[in-house]
């Protein structure tokens, strides 16, 4: 009992990621009619976006200590970060521990700017044309802007280590009536699982209980008609797409401390999501998000000693297995409406 | 009893009764037209005879066969010949091609490698389409791209590809929507020449009360997804119930 | 000639030259010249031109004519490889089983993956043909590869081992892939004053069967067969209201297209006898789809020029580091040179694949018609500049889409 919470606990995180980039990757499928194979590389660009952070926060000068001198004898030199000597040695000290979180609202304006400028700069010429094309264009996008990365940030992954206070693991099991022991788990996992939730319902929200985003929700439906209501359609769904950006980006920035940035994650969850989207039924919000948990939990048993020692590698190709099983048995999806993207 | 026998059949999609209760029989070689206000559900009606919707309830029968269930090359291949509102063509393929295209699927419709097999197989598929190009006007057009056809050519075209095949039943949807008046009257031409000159069943759905009284010996009318009467045209023209649902729809 | 028409007999004829006299067409520039590292006469190099000109041409089959855009076709070429090198392991180093081995293999794996995958159109069939791919390089790269049962030899690579049982093996034969004792890697070198040329076994093996399969590619594009596939890719709709049925067309297309990809594998092994997964990953499959498309998607020739570019500009970029890019700009002044060299810096080397990418998006923005169309459109545009300003319209034939 305590071993299945376990692995569906373990699945949580992976799950969070995939249902966020899904999520984002069903907006802009679902409201522009694009097939997005640079929303990866958006994931990748939020992470990051957490390490640029980090990197300005580290920003230190030099200053020769007298008091102190080094092995040779020489005055040591110190480096101090600039926020510590701004605000203090101990108020900088924490805002450079905790810079993966305060990541978040440096990327949210960072991935809405680069969402804008794809819509505006490239994608908004595509939506007449062919989905190859559309397909073509990004992924040629993804690799130029995973090649960037690359450029700037080298090809080895870059630690982005959590806050201190949520280091470590906690034990849930306790608190659930286990044996102590029974389930640990690290709180930054916790952390993830949470924010994701925050978010997918943030969005689900913003799309129930606004005109914003009852309109969207209308042009999913039924682009054409919303476009005869006079309401300029076009200049919502850019905003859309800015969002799906934002989503993405903020699912990689506090992806981080689970696993080191480097500049190929975005393709490596990119293929995997679109196998989400395809599950969960392509064009359906609550689709995507089920489909990404759901697919994360099973990698994690799939991932367990047992399995693996019974078919070594099958967490390597247990989402693929289900995903071909599913569109077999139910070509729609799990939740996939009729008529959307059907040939 | 007709070559098409529409018995009981209702569909819904979510909330909304598209087709309820609809009857309806096609008499072999005549021209039957359904008319109808919009959203009276013609097109559904025509969608479900030709496989791409399944009616919740009810039969479709085609020459004593059920049609129920069978995938639209099936149906195609039971002798049931579509054109649609706006012309479907290929319009990557010259339009000689265009017209081989049917006269292959014709034999059989199964899958070849080598669509002609013999050569005489090739001269006699070939005479085919040169003939019926010629029937339809369009022989110096032959080498054309068919995408570069005027839009009363391409419904030309798309007739005479549906023709080549020899179907028992052509089915029409709102053929001359968009067209000019010129076209319009050409194609009702080209129409009635058909249903004369060929064995042949017309079923046309139409909005345009010139083209239906030009044509039609049968008229449906279809209001809110239920037939309101069936009748000759003559007494169509002065049913109280038939000028109602079209002035209730326009007031 | 052959059962083609005029224009198809001189296209083949072009390419039996251009592909015969390579070793002298790719090596243009003396031997010890500066510019002799623009030349791509080596028997590596122009191996893999002809070979990846297979993959596309056959990739182009599928995509040009149906417009199904498979995103997994590597996992064939993949599949091809390690079919052919467990060919060499188990029997002989002779070629030629293996590769019929190689386009069997992906034969038979293409038939079940499309089977699957055309079940489904549009960008739903690219994605379940990328999640294939993507599952074939993990079996290839982890699940096939354990010692209870170990198929790939996992990150390795799969090689050929002294161990290796080798029935067919006799003394005399070359210990490397060989066609009939004939090895692949026996090159003879003609010097002609300063220039030097490589003709290499293999890479005519390579070139023979590309021209093979070259004209049975332009066979299938002028049948009957052919223009079903187009119709298909024109108007599926029409199609199935014409009382056909479009699977088995597009799935004879997909396996013929797989078939070719299982060979252009089996040939890659046959020069190099080596198979690993990465072959397999699905930037691998992104690869050959640019370069059908940079050539000119449904055209005949244009699969085979994407190749050779894209291969050709692959291993020039990547050589070019930054005391080469010294080297070129030298002739102008220092800080000059220094701001060249640091802007081209990113774009060649390591960052060819920068490069690449910067590539495919202006191709697909900009000339979706690829090479082919951006030829036909300079021919165009010299012939409306030779006849004078009254013959405008004609020259120009943008379309209109």
């Amino acid at each position: 009992m305590d071993a299945i919470l376990l692995q569906i606990l373990n699945g949580l995180d992976k799950g969070s990621a995939y249902a966020l980039i899904a999520l984002g990757l069903t907006l802009i499928f679902g409201t522009l009619g694009v097939v997005n194979f640079a929303h990866g590389a958006l994931f990748m660009i939020g992470a990051f976006c957490a390490v640029t952070l980090q990197r300005i926060l580290n920003l230190s000068f030099e200053s020769v200590d007298e008091s102190q001198t080094d092995f040779l004898g020489n005055p040591l030199k110190v480096k101090t970060p600039y926020v510590e000597a701004w605000f203090g040695p101990e108020a900088g000290a924490v805002i450079i521990d905790w810079s993966v979180p305060l990541a978040v609202l440096f990327a949210i304006p960072i991935m809405l700017f680069v969402g804008y400028a794809m819509e505006r700069g490239l994608i908004k010429f595509f939506y007449k044309r062919p989905h190859a094309d559309q397909i073509l264009v990004t992924f040629g996008l993804a690799i130029v802007l995973q090649e960037v990365i690359k450029y700037f940030f080298g090809a080895n992954p870059i630690q982005t280590p959590p806050p201190e206070a949520l280091r470590g693991s906690l034990d849930l099991g306790v608190m659930v009536g286990f044996d102590p022991n029974a389930i640990i788990y690290p709180i930054w996992r916790l952390v993830y699982f949470v924010f994701a939730t925050v978010i997918i319902g943030g969005v689900f929200a913003f799309l129930q209980f606004t005109t914003f985003g009852m309109v969207v929700r209308a042009g999913m439906a039924d682009r054409e008609t919303v476009g005869l209501l006079g309401i300029n359609i076009d200049r919502r769904f850019t905003i859309m797409f800015g969002i799906a950006a934002a989503v993405a980006g903020l699912a990689g920035v506090m992806y981080g401390p689970l696993n080191p940035p480097n500049y190929h994650m975005g393709m490596d969850f990119l293929v995997l999501s679109f196998v989400v989207v395809v599950v969960g039924g392509m064009g359906s919000l609550p689709g995507a998000v089920l489909a990404g948990f759901l697919l994360g939990i099973l990698e994690s048993f799939a991932s367990t000693t047992w399995a693996t020692t019974t078919i070594p590698g099958i967490n390597q190709i247990i989402i693929y297995l289900v995903a071909i099983i599913i569109l077999l048995t139910r070509p729609r999806g799990l939740m996939g409406r009729k008529g959307v993207m059907e040939d | 009893m007709g070559i098409l026998e529409v018995k009981d059949v209702g569909k819904r999609f979510g909330g909304l009764q598209a087709l309820s209760n609809v009857n309806l029989s096609v008499k072999e070689n005549s021209v039957h037209a359904i008319i109808g206000p919009n959203g009276a559900g013609k097109s559904t009606l025509l969608n479900c005879l030709v496989g791409k919707l399944i009616p919740d309830s009810g039969s479709v029968m085609f020459d004593g066969q059920s049609v129920l269930g069978r995938a639209p090359f099936e149906i195609n291949q039971m002798g049931i010949s579509r054109v649609f509102q706006t012309p479907e063509i290929f319009g990557d393929l010259t339009v000689m091609e265009n017209m081989l295209i049917p006269i292959f699927a014709m034999r059989d419709g199964a899958f070849r490698m080598h669509a002609y097999e013999t050569v005489a197989n090739e001269r006699e598929v070939i005479e085919q389409a040169e003939q019926m190009l010629e029937e339809m006007n369009m022989a110096d057009k032959r080498h054309m791209h068919s995408a570069a056809l005027s839009r009363g050519d391409k419904r030309r075209l798309e007739i005479g590809m549906c023709l080549s095949q020899k179907p028992r039943l052509l089915l029409l949807d709102e053929p001359t929507a968009g067209m000019a008046r010129a076209d319009t009257n050409n194609t009702i031409d080209l129409l009635k020449q058909i249903s004369e000159e060929r064995d042949i069943t017309i079923a046309i759905i139409e909005h345009d009360m010139h083209v239906v009284f030009s044509l039609a010996n049968r008229i449906t009318v279809l209001a809110q997804g239920t037939p309101l009467v069936e009748d000759d045209p003559q007494n169509i023209r002065g049913n109280p119930k038939v000028r109602e649902a079209y002035l209730g729809e326009s007031a | 000639m052959l059962g083609l028409d005029k224009k198809d007999t001189t296209l083949l004829i072009i390419v039996a030259l251009l592909t015969l006299l390579a070793p002298f067409l790719l090596n243009p520039f003396p031997s010890d010249s500066a510019m002799a590292q623009f030349n791509a006469g080596y028997p590596d190099l122009m191996q893999r031109f002809v070979i990846f000109g297979i993959f596309a041409v056959g990739f182009n089959i599928l995509f040009g004519l149906t417009g199904y855009l498979s995103f997994g076709h590597a996992a064939f070429l993949g599949i091809g490889s390690y079919s052919a090198v467990w060919m060499f392991k188990l029997f002989s180093y002779n070629v030629i089983p293996a590769i019929a081995l190689s386009v069997i293999m992906a034969g038979l794996f293409s038939l079940l993956i499309g089977f699957i995958s055309l079940r489904r159109s549009g960008i739903y069939f690219s994605i379940l043909t990328l999640a294939f791919a993507q599952m074939s390089f993990a079996l290839a790269y982890s699940v096939l590869s354990n010692p209870k049962f170990n198929l790939t030899n996992g990150e390795t690579g799969l090689q050929v081992y002294a161990d290796d049982p080798q029935m067919f093996h006799r003394d005399g034969l070359p210990d490397l892939p060989h066609l009939f004792g004939l090895s692949m890697r026996s090159t003879y070198t003609l010097d002609m004053g300063a220039w030097s040329f490589d003709f290499n076994a293999g890479y005519y093996l390579c070139a023979v069967i590309m021209m093979i399969v070259f004209y049975l590619a332009i066979r299938i594009f002028r049948s009957p067969f052919g223009m079903m596939l187009r119709a298909v890719k024109s108007n599926q709709q029409r199609m199935n209201y014409t009382g056909l049925n479009s699977r088995p067309y597009t799935l004879a297309a997909f396996v013929i297209s797989g078939m070719y990809a299982g060979l252009a594998g089996g040939l890659m092994a046959a020069m190099d006898p080596l198979a690993g997964a990465e072959r397999m990953q699905w930037t691998a499959s992104g690869e050959v789809v640019l370069m059908t498309i940079l050539g000119g998607t449904g055209t005949l020739i244009g699969p085979v020029l994407g190749a050779g570019f894209i291969k050709y500009f692959e291993n020039i970029f990547s050589k070019i580091n930054d005391s080469v890019l010294h080297g070129w700009f030298a002739f102008l002044p220092d800080g000059m040179e220094d701001f060249v060299v640091a802007v081209l810096h990113p774009f060649v080397g390591k960052g060819w694949h920068l490069t690449l990418g910067i590539l495919f998006m202006l191709v697909v923005i900009f000339l979706p018609g690829g090479l082919v169309e951006g030829g036909t459109r300079l021919r165009n545009w010299f012939r409306g500049k030779r006849s004078g300003a009254d013959d405008k319209p004609s020259g120009k034939t943008e379309p209109a889409e």
